[in-house]
């Protein structure tokens, strides 16, 4: 069709990125001085980015069974709304901020309990067998989305560097760089941050490294290049740039336990039964919804494949 | 401060209209663009008509320091307004955490107010704000006396400090933004503690008896 029907145009057809995205820094300035102060993203900032970033699109990338069947959240949610402390502690900061981290060249350290220990370029691990993964995530402030994300099982990684009978647990630590990352100037949480899994969670088929979503390469504000997805736990286990990962004999102490134990346990596996102390997780709210409506299943939907991991257990005391 | 009473009548006509843009908007977005609210629109909502009531909780609190300190009297006529927009804001904040987070779903929100601390707290404010803003008239003054109205009305140095915790309780690790509000509570609450303060020693030192040692240290 040549002649567009005014929603169609989206404002990157008309003006190059950098122009829109100042326009969109000029509006939110003038929102920002309005008397009260309030305006946000009521300067639609989503907009921008309805279908893709553009980024660069990865090959050879294999369906799985395992993806939900579920309707994907828009781009644009999925890359405007993001906990990613690091640039700042606004759902908006890693859309605006993240742009300055430097995700090339980018390496991860492999170390601990192995018998091979490695440092892999991202080229290298680019080159694991990539699939697509749409896993519903539930974050622990219970709203949800669902994503397509693209990456490899975090087994095949193990593989690579053989950890040891000692290896217990693996301690994911994601980049720390003050001069690319706003958000560490403020003591939100202990920097590096820090997650860890039970090695039988990691070596979990569902448990993937991530490298991409939507079909292109990580957004940055996503956790480029490369960042856990456990889909049957709370979002925060899913750490974001990962630069080191460690296999090690005892349980790691992430960030969000050194901040608050009581309301950010070890393990956070999905769990309608056991509300955080300040809300409950009883339901939760599919981005973009306006209601919290639907009810939040345990281990996010994923019981089938991994309840027998925590057979036996206490999840309201080992939450 | 000399203004005519035209100007400050313009001036109350702008400050109401300004005062309802926050509400307005997110209404606006509400019915015809709930993509402009982003990916979260309740969150959103909640979030700004939360600040708006805590901003209008201080901006009350602002008008007798600067009334005081610049002579601006004129500024009292705009307490009440100032306060019951902090009260709307409270309400609008309320239905919004009622509809969009607990589908209204009663029982659930009891045991919200009643286990969770922050929610304890900010629910509390709101109910304290409630007989602020039904004695808010002309009327009411009267009928209550300016004595037992003022007396009813310093609840607002309760209320307002629940306010400021029920934000600090609320933010996850990142305590900037309720830092702030509570240095400028801090600030607001403490002028008027300095000024009681010289107030007294002023009042003892004209009923002739030397103020005591102590209070000469405090002051």
């Amino acid at each position: 069709m040549l002649i567009k029907r005014p929603d169609d145009i989206k404002p990157s057809d008309i003006a190059p990125r950098e122009v829109y995205e100042r326009r969109r820094e000029l509006i939110k300035l003038a929102a920002a001085g309005s008397i009260l102060g309030v305006a946000g993203p009521l300067a639609s900032v989503a907009r921008a980015q309805e279908k893709s970033l553009g980024l660069e699109k990865l090959a050879n990338v294999a369906k799985s069974t395992l993806s939900t069947n579920e309707p994907p959240t828009a781009y644009k949610h999925v890359t405007t709304y993001n906990n990613f402390y690091e640039f700042g502690t606004d759902k908006a900061d890693p859309m605006q901020y993240a742009k300055r981290l430097k995700v090339r060249p980018w390496t991860v350290v492999v170390e601990g309990e192995v018998a091979k220990p490695r440092t892999f370029g991202i080229e290298e691990l680019l080159k694991l067998p990539l699939q697509e993964r749409i896993y519903r995530l539930r974050c622990v402030e219970a709203w949800s989305m669902v994503i397509p994300w693209i990456g490899f099982e975090f087994n095949a990684l193990a593989r690579l560097v053989e950890p040891t009978a000692k290896a217990k647990f693996v301690e994911f630590v994601t980049a720390y760089r003050p001069e690319e990352m706003p958000g560490v100037r403020v003591p939100a949480l202990a920097w590096p941050y820090v997650e860890g899994l039970r090695i039988d969670e990691a070596m979990h088929p569902l448990t993937i490294m991530a490298v991409g979503l939507y079909g292109e390469v990580l957004p940055n504000q996503n956790g480029a290049p490369v960042r856990l997805v456990v889909p049957w736990k709370y979002g925060f286990k899913s750490g974001k740039s990962i630069v080191r990962i460690r296999f090690v004999e005892k349980q790691p102490k992430t960030a969000w336990e050194k901040a608050a134990a009581n309301e950010y346990g070890f393990y956070s596996n999905v769990n309608p039964g056991v509300d955080h102390p300040r809300w409950t997780q009883k339901r939760e709210r599919r981005i973009p919804e306006l209601f919290s409506k639907r009810e939040t299943v345990i281990f996010n939907g994923y019981g089938d494949q991994v309840a027998s991991l925590y057979a036996g257990m206490d999840l309201k005391k080992n939450y | 401060m000399q203004r005519s009473i035209t100007a400050t009548a313009a001036l109350k006509a702008i400050v109401f209209v300004a005062a309802l843009v926050p509400v307005a908007r997110l209404a606006g977005a509400l019915l015809f663009d709930p993509e402009a609210l982003g990916a979260n629109p309740a969150e959103f909502i909640t979030r700004t008509t939360g600040d708006c009531t805590l901003r209008f909780l201080l901006l009350t609190l602002v008008v007798t320091p600067l009334r005081k300190l610049l002579g601006w009297h004129w500024l009292a006529g705009f307490r009440r307004m100032l306060g019951l927009y902090a009260f709307f804001y409270g309400l609008v904040h309320l239905s919004s955490y009622v509809s969009f987070d607990h589908v209204f779903e009663l029982a659930e929100i009891l045991k919200d107010i009643l286990k969770r601390p922050f929610i304890t707290v900010g629910f509390t404010a709101l109910v304290l704000l409630l007989p602020l803003a039904v004695t808010s008239t002309d009327r009411m003054v009267r009928r209550l006396g300016a004595k037992r109205w003022l007396a009813l009305h310093r609840l607002v140095y309760v209320i307002a400090p629940l306010g400021v915790l029920h934000f600090w309780w609320m933010v996850k690790a990142d305590l900037t933004e309720p830092a702030i509000y509570a240095a400028i509570l801090a600030l607001l609450l403490g002028y008027r503690v300095a000024a009681k303060l010289k107030d007294a020693r002023k009042r003892t030192a004209r009923g002739g008896r030397a103020p005591l040692p102590q209070a000469r240290a405090n002051g």
